[in-house]
């Protein structure tokens, strides 16, 4: 089982986290200070897994961002490597090229692209296409339920672009076809 | 193509989160922050309703405020308004906040559970969905008893969505983790277990989670699902990455799934169908051929998933543990990943390689890959590589190799990272004393440590040294040779002090015919380290100084006249001090058949367990301070678990390296009362050696008695003292682990006390201490392992459903109890109504392979609940004749058990938990006392009287109260306690 899942930028920056392990509010605080620290020092070709208290640290950098789950001890790392991997995919597919500001902007989305792909810390659907389905099921409803006009009354363009400017960032996708070593 | 925007245009939020990115410090966007959070409080006050899109916006912005590792007290109840809203955005809102906010026990919960409740019955898929993910992410108690009925119904019935089903499944899971007792068992298993074959490869996939965790619970139960488990993998292994469309993943056929089968296979001892059997075997055949074959692509996704499936098959056949052909191609396997370029690869084949090492079938096979291992530590980059490395050299490590293994440790401790040093220290002790045939090797390699890594060498391990050489006379010359050379070296490390001055004091004689290790070049190279060392290190060569007085006569004169020096005899160091003056006394006083006596060579030493196997289990123990106990007590016992009892032998040692110098004690006078003076450092440790030689905690009644502190500490001595006699045998074997299936608790022992042992064998120890509060309680049951074997998978649930007393245990955030340390299981008690039988739980945990599976009972007794009442003696007649209804009054007349006592009889009342009121019985021999049970459904008055007969040395007990089974219960409860 996955107990929790953390997103942090290399600056060291929370951008999510998942727990479903029910720890008070200043263990997490703890927890989560401990593990950025750990892992922010760790050099780039150094193994992606690390012994932690009873569990396991699976982590793995996308550009700027940092995915780290902590799995039990006797759960299979390299699937969770894998876990993480499709997860960014997900949200890839969806954002199309996502980048760190994708997810400060839109954290609730990316937070509901988790719970529809991780349940209670374990995989529910591991296919990208229903995963996306039910992703893109959700955004059908919201603009059902939005009144017509209402994006243009608040500046927005229907058809708009990413507003914010994305230049900065390295595209993740971008890393994750560059890091492998075959 | 420019991306669509996501999110729904909540502009006011976007903006908000681009004012706190262009806060330029820290202290801007606080101050952004709180203008916000005023702003939202202003909004969620006022007057004007807010419309559900606006409530939806300013939850959003209060949690992205709580994300920023801010806290967030209000705006809940808003959220919890969300659910109620049928638009499936702000519903969806309000859950997000709800699941990543919301604390566990809010006072909101009951609302949140009504709304949850009617989105499950919503006949719209997307809403129970959402409900269903709620009740994942919070999963308390009250949910799993809220919706335990009804989402198995959902997770079987033809009528559900897939989607549905697969977060059903795990939704369900996450109850049963919160909640063991609504195991679905019954038509249900059936049912679930054949969801494995449904069709949806989703389905099947969040399945097999949850059945794992059914299996875990009740294995027979769900044993059916191995042999379709089996088939559905052979189903995958054998088909071609196409067959599978959107559940293979990079060439590889449902990875996911593959290895939640593997896993649950491991649940179960191999199959005793043949069939199956051998089904299985080829699977497992299959994987292992298939990691032979080209890579299908080079993209590191594909790769990782089919290892990922192909280490957890090498876990399954080393779990089987019978198939060797396998077990060596999979060591095989995993040999070639031992030099792959992928760091993960080699990190996971190091760790796998270390179970496979301790298989009588693949050790052999291991043992090829050694220099490769050896290869690893010396190049590794990554310190968790080279940790693995060490790991698993100490798992190969067997006769054959042990010389090589332990050389390349040592020449690795040199520079091996100052965090895994006192670990590797350890190993290379155990490692030493394991397989030493000779044993000037043995103290060859123990001084080469203590020479490169003396600040890691902790005091059990050169206490071992110093027990190993006492007890064996082959090696005491060499020792004293060897010791004597490491001595001359300029810097010497203050352990290679401690054991020098301890080995010549003893053995100097045996090199002191040698004119260039003479007597007075002993004591001179000694007393030259002296002013380094720590007043702890100049006690012990004080000791050694004396004892050179009784080997060597012709040096006294220069001893004692470093005994008479000013800072030895008017050191600060009380014990410095003390040490000095007896001693000088001694060597002035006494004639040499005195001094030969007292002086006497230490006679061997106790073979007990080696402590420095069990520090070394004890490495990886997980801390407990987390759980947030605040209870003194259990902290303490968890204290003494782990400093105390590790150090078991260390202890022992260390208390007869002081006896060494205490010569009234030598002499054999141990039931003389110890003075204060001599036992000044054995009474430093005297708390921790009660607890540990004084095995399980006294009896009940013993708060009523003194405390037998003399005996204990008698038996403390004729302990430490009296083994002497025993033969040792210098290479501890670990005892064999046997499953605990029942257990004999001595819970009615708690009737009158809130702490005590409730179980203890030679394995294992169960501590309880309690708390009551009106009709709730806590228990904390501190789980001791007291074996080198690591328990795993502990799991305490409650049996039954015992509507009388309710117990749920707290979810435990490690359920593995390393060796010697002690673990604490909080469970929450709420006595809903008056009971007779004692709650009980049922304890489960692996170790060493073998399941322990008992139920215990919980000290919980109905008087627990008690308040104690003062009231004057006509409300107290009062009250006694309204309770006279048939049946409202019990009575018993029974035997005394001790001698009547009024002072104790009061006492066993009062700790009984009601009152003992005084003038209000007529004959002042009689107890009279009130007191209120509280449960949750009602309070009970109790009155009681009881009557001493000293003539007869009976007892008449009379109780009253408003309940009759309450009446019955507390007779029963107090019979014979008197």
């Amino acid at each position: 089982m996955i107990q929790f899942l953390l997103l942090f930028s290399r600056q060291g920056k929370l951008r999510l986290q998942k727990w479903y392990t029910a720890y008070p509010d200043k263990v997490k605080k703890k927890i989560i200070r401990e593990l950025i620290a750990t892992i922010l020092s760790r050099k780039q070709k150094m193994s992606s897994f690390l012994e932690w208290k009873d569990s396991k640290i699976v982590y793995k950098r996308y550009a700027s961002l940092y995915f780290c789950a902590c799995i039990e001890q006797e759960d299979n790392e390299l699937i969770t490597l894998e876990v993480i991997h499709r997860y960014v995919e997900l949200l890839d597919k969806y954002f199309g090229s996502v980048c760190e500001l994708d997810i400060i902007f839109n954290f609730e989305k990316a937070y509901f692209m988790w719970d529809e792909f991780v349940i209670g810390g374990e995989i529910q659907e591991t296919s990208k296409k229903n995963v996306l389905k039910a992703i893109s099921d959700q955004d059908m409803i919201q603009e059902e339920e939005t009144p017509q006009g209402f994006f243009e009354d608040h500046g927005l363009g229907r058809n708009g672009r990413k507003w914010y400017n994305n230049a900065t960032i390295g595209n993740i996708l971008k890393m994750v076809n560059a890091v492998y070593f075959f | 193509m420019t991306p669509p925007v996501k999110g729904d245009g909540m502009r006011g939020l976007s903006v908000f989160i681009s004012d706190i990115r262009n806060c330029k410090s820290r202290e801007a966007e606080i101050k952004r922050i709180n203008k916000e959070l005023a702003n939202i409080r202003t909004k969620f006050k006022g007057d004007k309703t807010l419309d559900g899109y606006q409530k939806k916006k300013y939850v959003c912005k209060l949690l992205f405020i709580f994300l920023l590792g801010h806290d967030i007290d209000f705006g809940h109840k808003e959220a919890v308004n969300l659910l109620v809203s049928n638009k499936y955005t702000e519903k969806q809102i309000g859950y997000l906040f709800i699941s990543v906010i919301l604390n566990h026990e809010s006072d909101l919960m009951r609302l949140i559970i009504q709304n949850i409740k009617n989105d499950l019955s919503s006949r719209n898929p997307i809403f129970i969905t959402l409900a269903l993910q709620c009740i994942s992410n919070i999963g308390n108690r009250e949910m799993a008893d809220a919706f335990a009925h009804d989402i198995p119904k959902l997770l079987v019935s033809g009528d559900t969505l897939d989607s549905v089903k697969q977060s059903a499944a795990l939704c369900l899971l996450k109850l049963m983790r919160t909640a063991p007792d609504i195991m679905p068992t019954g038509e249900w298993t059936t049912r679930i277990i054949h969801l494995l074959n449904d069709q949806h490869l989703g389905v099947v996939t969040a399945a097999s989670s949850l059945i794992d965790i059914l299996v875990k619970r009740n294995p027979e139960e769900y044993k059916a699902c191995v042999s379709l488990a089996v088939s559905r993998l052979s189903r995958i292994v054998t088909s071609t990455y196409t067959d599978f469309q959107d559940y293979t993943y990079y060439f590889v056929p449902a990875p996911w799934l593959s290895v939640k089968i593997l896993r649950l296979l491991q649940n179960y001892p191999p199959p005793e169908d043949p069939s199956i059997k051998s089904r299985l075997n080829e699977c497992l055949d299959t994987i292992l051929q298939k990691a032979q074959e080209a890579l299908k692509s080079k993209k590191l996704q594909h790769s990782n998933a089919k290892n990922a499936v192909l280490f957890e098959a090498i876990n399954l056949i080393i779990h089987i543990d019978s198939e060797a052909n396998l077990l060596v191609k999979a060591c095989n396997q995993l040999g070639n990943f031992l030099s792959h370029k992928d760091t993960n690869l080699r990190y996971l084949a190091l760790e796998s390689m270390c179970l496979l090492a301790t298989s009588e079938f693949s050790h052999e096979a291991v043992k090829k890959h050694q220099e490769t291992v050896i290869n690893a530590l010396k190049t590794e980059r990554d310190i968790s590589v080279r940790q693995r490395a060490v790991d698993l050299l100490y798992a190969m490590c067997d006769r054959t190799n042990s010389e090589q293994i332990v050389k390349e440790m040592l020449a690795y401790l040199e520079t091996a990272d100052y965090h895994i040093r006192e670990e590797m220290v350890l190993k290379v002790a155990i490692l030493a004393e394991k397989y030493a045939v000779d044993y000037t090797w043995y103290v060859d390699i123990m001084l080469n440590l203590i020479r490169i890594a003396g600040d890691y060498v902790s005091e059990e391990v050169w206490y071992r040294v110093i027990q190993i050489v006492v007890n064996r006379t082959d090696v005491q010359g060499y020792a004293a040779k060897t010791v004597f050379e490491a001595l001359q070296a300029p810097a010497c490390h203050e352990n290679m002090v401690k054991v020098g001055g301890y080995i010549l004091g003893e053995f100097g004689n045996l090199i002191a015919g040698d004119p260039r290790s003479s007597p007075l070049v002993q004591f001179e190279l000694l007393h030259s380290k002296y002013h380094l060392c720590s007043p702890q290190t100049r006690c012990l060569l004080l000791s050694t100084y004396v004892k050179f007085i009784n080997l060597f006569s012709e040096i006294k004169p220069q001893i004692q006249h470093v005994l008479k020096q000013e800072n030895n005899l008017r050191s600060s160091d009380v014990e410095i001090q003390q040490r000095s003056v007896e001693y000088l006394q001694l060597s002035m006083i006494a004639d040499a058949d005195v001094l030969a006596t007292v002086l006497e060579e230490m006679p061997s030493f106790a073979e007990r367990e080696s402590s420095i196997l069990s520090s070394i289990l004890q490495k990886k123990k997980p801390p407990v301070d987390t759980l947030g106990l605040k209870e003194d007590k259990i902290e303490k016992s968890t204290h003494n678990a782990q400093n105390g009892q590790s150090g078991l032998e260390a202890k022992v040692a260390q208390v007869q390296s002081v006896a060494s110098v205490q010569p009234i004690d030598l002499i054999g006078l141990n039931s003389t009362p110890p003075s204060t003076k001599m036992h000044t450092p054995v009474k430093s440790d005297q708390d921790d050696l009660l607890d540990i030689f004084g095995g399980p905690a006294p009896p009940p009644t013993q708060s009523a008695q003194p405390a037998p502190d003399s005996n204990n500490l008698d038996s403390l001595f004729s302990d430490t003292f009296g083994m002497s006699t025993q033969i040792a045998s210098p290479v501890a074997e670990m005892a064999p682990f046997s499953p605990i299936l029942s257990v004999q608790d001595n819970h009615m022992q708690f009737i009158f006390n809130n702490m005590d042992s409730l179980f203890e064998n030679e394995a294992l120890r169960i501590f309880v201490t309690s708390e009551f509060k009106q009709n709730l309680a806590r228990l904390s049951l501190g789980f001791l392992n007291k074996t080198n074997f690591v328990f795993q998978n502990l799991s305490v649930q409650a049996v039954g459903s015992n509507e009388l007393v309710r117990v749920v245990p707290r979810p435990l955030e490690t359920n593995a109890i390393s060796s010697q340390s002690e673990l604490a299981q909080v469970l929450n008690v709420e006595c809903v109504n008056d009971f007779s039988e004692c709650p009980q739980v049922l304890v489960q945990f692996s170790c060493n392979g073998a399941q322990s599976r008992f139920e215990l009972n919980l000290p919980i007794f109905l008087n627990k609940f008690f308040d104690p009442v003062q009231m004057d003696s006509q409300t107290f007649f009062t009250r006694w004749k309204n309770l006279s209804n048939p049946g409202q009054e019990q009575q018993k007349i029974f035997k005394a058990n001790f001698p009547i006592d009024k002072d104790r009889n009061s006492q066993t009342l009062i700790n009984f938990g009601w009152s003992s009121l005084s003038g209000i019985d007529p004959n002042p021999e009689n107890f009279c006392g009130a007191g209120i049970i509280h449960t949750s459904t009602q309070q009970y008055g109790c009155l009681y009287r009881l009557e001493p007969n000293r003539q007869a040395q009976m007892y008449r007990l009379t109780i009253r109260s408003n309940k009759e089974s309450i009446s019955k219960r507390l007779v029963e409860l107090l019979d014979n306690q008197f």
